[in-house]
């Protein structure tokens, strides 16, 4: 019995060590230089591929939260019935998945009208668990479609996030109200700008923080907030709504009011979204006042 | 069996675990929080092969854990809990023979270790998102949700690989 213990604790000795190699490799590296990238591309060059066909195999699965009742009222029919009941259940399903996605694709289209931007429609394919403390989401769009780091990303109701990494069939989208987040604002009554972070929180739906430039002004309860957008619209294009303010604080011991935002886009149900490839010419005079929403 | 056919099945089944957590059962999360499949599946190696297997298992699904997209934290860290949490289940398991309160026991307080871990982790490295109120409200979720999958997933995974190799073991 003696020798085993032994060797596993050598073996576990380094594993930990290798684990530990790992984490200062990365870490010591910022984002963009980091020798674990090229393994990570490695990675979702396999894994995106995989987790788009899951979703979209499982699809009538992945929609049957919403459902319990269905089933529920099956359990009262008669075995004959049952079986032909559950296939048009089935069928059911996928109806009303695919005329949300058709509502969905419609608002993004729409919203590609009215701004001017061109867009690659995107399916959330995977979503960072809250274990691991971070927002991120996977879509299946990549590389191969336009898709690059530091598009806008946008659903009918408002930004949704940044991508931050792409391989050619899938990326990686960092949502705005993940703790690493941060967006040039401006509020939509006075005009005045200001700097939006993600509170990374980790429940269901995230809330921002706002803070002006301007000391001397307070936002407003109610008041919109869009994005103030930054040369050639990388990471973020202009006027794209944010959220709404829904309090205000001041704190004596600083001088900016801080107000907490509320996102747009509900950010626990995220299915459909579109990045923002590029901008069509003659549409600088719309996203000017970026007030079209 | 051989060697090579057995690693495949175990990168398949962990392929297959981490696909499962990030895809689907993401919309079935509990305030944002997802069963730990993986953990799950760590525990299961632990119970049939001890602490050595478990802990290679836990860093091979650690790893992709921390690789596969969308996943944006510093890479390494599920790597390092799930090791500890594999080392550790290999450790307490009763020889051979696995009681039922027994393994919920051992699932209980791997859930917990590997998320605690994974969060100290986050904590040390002072990555955004992470402060020690968040850790609270997610790990109580985190251990009750894979407590309400294990029995469901254990006896799955505990099957194929005592399939995978059943007379050996060490």
């Amino acid at each position: 019995m003696t020798p085993e213990p032994r060797r596993s604790r050598a073996g576990l000795g380094l594993l930990v060590l290798a684990c530990v190699t790992i984490i200062t490799l990365d870490a010591r590296h910022g984002a963009f230089s980091s020798p674990v990238n090229p393994l990570r591309a490695a990675v979702a060059a396999v894994l995106g591929p995989v987790e788009a066909g899951a979703t979209a195999a499982l699809r009538p699965v992945i929609s049957v939260p919403g459902y319990f009742g269905d089933v529920a009222d099956l359990r009262n029919e008669n075995a004959d019935l049952q079986a032909a009941n559950s296939t048009l259940q089935a069928r059911l399903r996928a109806a009303d998945a695919n005329r949300h996605r058709d509502a969905e694709l419609s608002g993004i289209a729409e919203l590609a009208d009215t701004s001017g931007y061109e867009v690659v429609p995107a399916q959330v394919v995977a979503i960072g668990p809250a274990q691991s403390f971070s927002r991120t989401v996977t879509i299946d769009m990549g590389t191969s479609s336009g898709v690059q780091p530091d598009l806008t990303v946008v659903n009918a109701d408002g930004l949704v996030g940044r991508v931050v990494s792409a391989t050619s069939m899938t990326a990686t989208v960092l949502l705005i109200v993940d703790g690493k987040s941060t967006i040039g604002g401006r509020l939509g009554q006075s005009m005045e700008l200001g700097f939006l972070y993600g509170d990374g929180g980790v429940g269901d739906d995230g809330v921002l923080e706002l803070s002006l430039v301007d000391h001397t002004v307070s936002p407003l309860a109610g008041d919109t907030v869009l994005t103030w957008g930054s040369r050639n619209g990388a990471p973020y294009i202009p006027g794209v709504p944010i959220g709404e303010v829904v309090s205000v604080r001041a704190s004596p011991a600083e001088l900016t009011e801080t107000a907490t935002i509320d996102p747009y886009v509900d950010f626990s149900s995220l299915d459909v979204v579109a990045v923002v490839t590029s901008v069509k010419p003659g549409s600088t005079s719309n996203q000017a006042n970026g007030e079209s929403r | 069996m051989t060697t090579v056919v057995r690693i495949a099945v175990v990168t398949v089944l962990i392929v297959v675990t981490v696909t499962l957590q990030m895809s689907i059962f993401s919309h079935f999360s509990i305030r944002g929080v997802v069963p730990d499949l993986a953990l799950l599946l760590v525990i299961a190696a632990a119970l049939v092969r001890g602490p050595s297997y478990a802990a290679l298992v836990g860093f091979a699904a650690g790893l992709v854990l921390d690789l596969a997209p969308p996943a944006d934290h510093t890479a390494g860290r599920w790597a390092l809990s799930l090791v500890l949490v594999g080392y550790l289940a290999g450790l307490v398991r009763t020889d051979n023979e696995t009681s039922v309160p027994g393994t919920l026991f051992i699932v209980a307080s791997a859930a917990f270790v590997g998320t605690s871990v994974f969060a100290l982790t986050g904590l040390v490295l002072r990555e955004p998102g992470i402060d020690v109120a968040a850790a609270f409200e997610v790990i109580p979720v985190a251990v009750g949700y894979d407590l309400l999958l294990a029995p469901l997933v254990i006896p799955v995974v505990l099957l194929l690989l005592r399939r995978l190799e059943p007379a050996k073991r060490w």
